[in-house]
């Protein structure tokens, strides 16, 4: 394998193959739901695989059905809610990724120069929180945001919101998008606090203190110097943050309801009925790849580095 | 307040927000499971209306035969599927270690199955996997081969087939960038004295890959425990219970039997597991480190 020049140039051809074999089977799956989901339900199931297809965006369009601003011929009630869902996901992706940002950034900050704890801690921390399973904070989540983390009807807060907004009175955080947001802010956190921890390391320090004897604040000196420095950090934690709230299922479907569900909510939900439309469920569930897909194609170094920083120390 | 209280004050207020959200979100629920797991705790009670059961939730699941097949299912499925990813991440980053111009694409399309969502990689193989429309089935039967029955009597060696499509890229990655860091010098070496590739492999490749190699195989352990989205798109645990890893199990008992303290003692016997290979994992590190000082005093030591 290694021997003389030989021996490579013979396996040159080999190597290639390899590589070609990979890429194929790493990135066919995808290209066949993007194929599928351009596809007519008949077309997918009568099996005319290939690419030999007359692609149509109807699956999309049935998908969206709910925020298309014209009407559709093929469809005479909109039936799948898949809009919404996407302006839900969308919402609570956002929000959560900017306040954990923000929340984690000075965290980061103060954890960093004014000396709080050591790295050790943090990196502690953040494996431990990495091991405890979705499905483990399910339980008492589940419980807490419909029991406990609720307003009552009777008090003055309760009353506020019961005039405003109207309802039964009593909000619970579950089945608002903000009792999401709020699991999902806590879930990164660690993860975020400990990958821009790194990056505050490396802003030196005479930077701060020249500022700082200019008459800046310390809060002035964190938003004016520190955060434009540490932008590739942000970058990383903002695609981590991001695609963990965008393709999460098991505590959004235990949080939501029937107007705060998320896409992963309707896919599986979809997926489990006995009729299963492919052509409208790949659609969608290309919609739902494509953000993280664009990140990828556009960060990828930035994920890598994120991803490998629990196993090669950083 | 002064000017000079402010300052002081200025890290507690920066940490404050990152500090409640965590105790409000993460530890206050944790602390919660372990209370409700000794309560017979139904989803509509705040934990204070349940009934104190003792260690009944532990008990019955300990003699729960559906709770032991979970568990076994929950082993088998993390124990060969880490295997696996291990020998073919591992060989192919042996295999494909040299400089090539396009590897940086390479590696971006490799994470591509990491990145998009694991309910979305579900639907992806629970189409390929179809009895009849399925891109397997259709191949099979076109050369002439019988049809699979993928997702009903191979169920779980195709969710193990699902998981190494989509995790083999990161311990790839991984590897890979542990390998072109090795010291030049120690192959080098290697080469000149005459080693073949194998032997470099073996005697020397391995083993200084090998750190880093145990800590991978850790966390992708501890990630293997955590898959829930793929399987339930793909076999919703079944047929039967032949899926149905833990974290399913645990999912399902809370939301459709509402059995919530049952649910949180199944959770912390996984927290548990999970802990101990966690906790293994940072005394490996710790081991790690400390043999890196010893090294470092004795260089220094001997003046080199």
């Amino acid at each position: 394998m290694h021997t003389g020049s030989h021996g490579k140039n013979r396996q040159q051809p080999a190597f290639y193959a390899l590589l070609v074999a990979l890429v194929l089977m790493s990135v066919g799956p995808i290209v066949l739901m993007l194929a599928n989901s351009f596809k007519l339900d008949v077309d997918i199931i009568s099996g005319t695989s290939g690419l030999l297809f007359l692609p149509t965006i109807q699956n999309y369009e049935t998908a969206l059905c709910d925020i298309l601003p014209y009407e559709l011929d093929h469809l005479d009630y909109c039936a799948l809610k898949f809009g919404g869902a996407f302006i839900n996901s969308l919402i609570i992706a956002l929000v959560s990724t900017v306040l954990t940002l923000i929340i984690g950034c000075m965290a980061a900050y103060a954890l960093v120069r004014f000396r709080f704890m050591g790295r050790d801690t943090v990196s502690g921390t953040t494996l431990m929180v990495r091991m405890v399973p979705p499905a483990v904070l399910l339980v008492p989540v589940f419980g807490l945001w419909n029991n406990e983390f609720c307003i009552d009807k009777t008090t003055w807060l309760g009353e506020i919101i019961r005039d405003t907004f109207g309802g039964r009175g009593d909000v619970c955080l579950a089945g608002t998008h903000s009792g999401i947001i709020l699991v999902y802010i806590a879930m990164n956190l660690p993860f975020v606090i400990w990958i821009l921890q790194s990056f505050i390391v490396q802003v030196p320090r005479q930077l701060e203190e020249a500022a700082r004897m200019d008459g800046a604040g310390s809060f002035q000196v964190f938003f004016k110097i520190v955060l434009p420095l540490i932008k590739p950090g942000l970058a990383a934690a903002a695609i981590f943050t991001f695609r963990i709230a965008w393709n999460e299922y098991l505590l959004a479907s235990a949080l939501s309801d029937r107007n705060t569900k998320t896409v992963p909510i309707l896919i599986v939900n979809n997926m489990s009925e006995f009729n299963i439309e492919w052509g409208v469920i790949m659609a969608t569930g290309m919609l739902l790849a494509i953000p993280p897909i664009i990140f990828t194609l556009f960060a990828s170094r930035q994920i890598i580095t994120g991803m490998t920083a629990g196993a090669v120390k950083g | 307040m002064s000017y000079s209280t402010i300052n002081r004050l200025t890290p507690y207020i920066f940490l404050a927000p990152a500090v409640v959200v965590m105790a409000i979100a993460l530890l206050y629920p944790l602390i919660y499971m372990v209370f409700g797991s000794f309560r017979a705790w139904d989803p509509s009670q705040t934990i204070g209306e349940a009934e104190f059961a003792g260690f009944a939730n532990y008990i019955a699941l300990w003699h729960d035969p559906n709770f032991h097949e979970s568990l076994i299912v929950t082993l088998k499925f993390a124990f060969s599927v880490v295997s696996l990813e291990m020998l073919i991440g591992v060989g192919l980053a042996l295999l494909l270690d040299r400089s090539l111009r396009g590897m940086s694409v390479l590696r971006t399309l490799f994470i591509l199955p990491m990145m998009i969502a694991p309910v979305v990689v579900g639907l992806i193989w629970r189409y390929m996997y179809h009895p009849s429309i399925g891109i397997f089935n259709q191949t099979l039967e076109s050369i002439g081969l019988g049809s699979i029955d993928w997702l009903g009597k191979h169920a779980l060696m195709s969710v193990i087939i699902a998981d190494i499509w989509q995790w083999t890229p990161f311990i790839f990655i991984l590897a890979l960038a542990a390998l072109q860091s090795l010291p030049r010098s120690a192959l080098e070496a290697a080469r000149i004295d005459g080693a073949s590739g194998w032997q470099q492999i073996i005697y020397i490749k391995l083993p200084l890959m090998m750190p880093v190699l145990i800590v991978t195989c850790l966390l992708r352990l501890i990630d293997a425990f955590k898959v829930l989205e793929v399987i339930l798109v793909m076999t919703e645990g079944g047929p039967g219970l032949s899926t149905e890893i833990l974290a399913l199990r645990i999912s399902r008992t809370a939301t459709e039997f509402r059995e919530l303290g049952v649910a949180a003692a199944m959770a912390n016997y996984l927290l548990i597991l999970l802990l101990m290979l966690t906790v293994v994992m940072l005394a490996y590190n710790k081991l790690q480190e400390i043999k890196e000082a010893r090294i470092k005093a004795l260089i220094k030591e001997e003046g080199i």
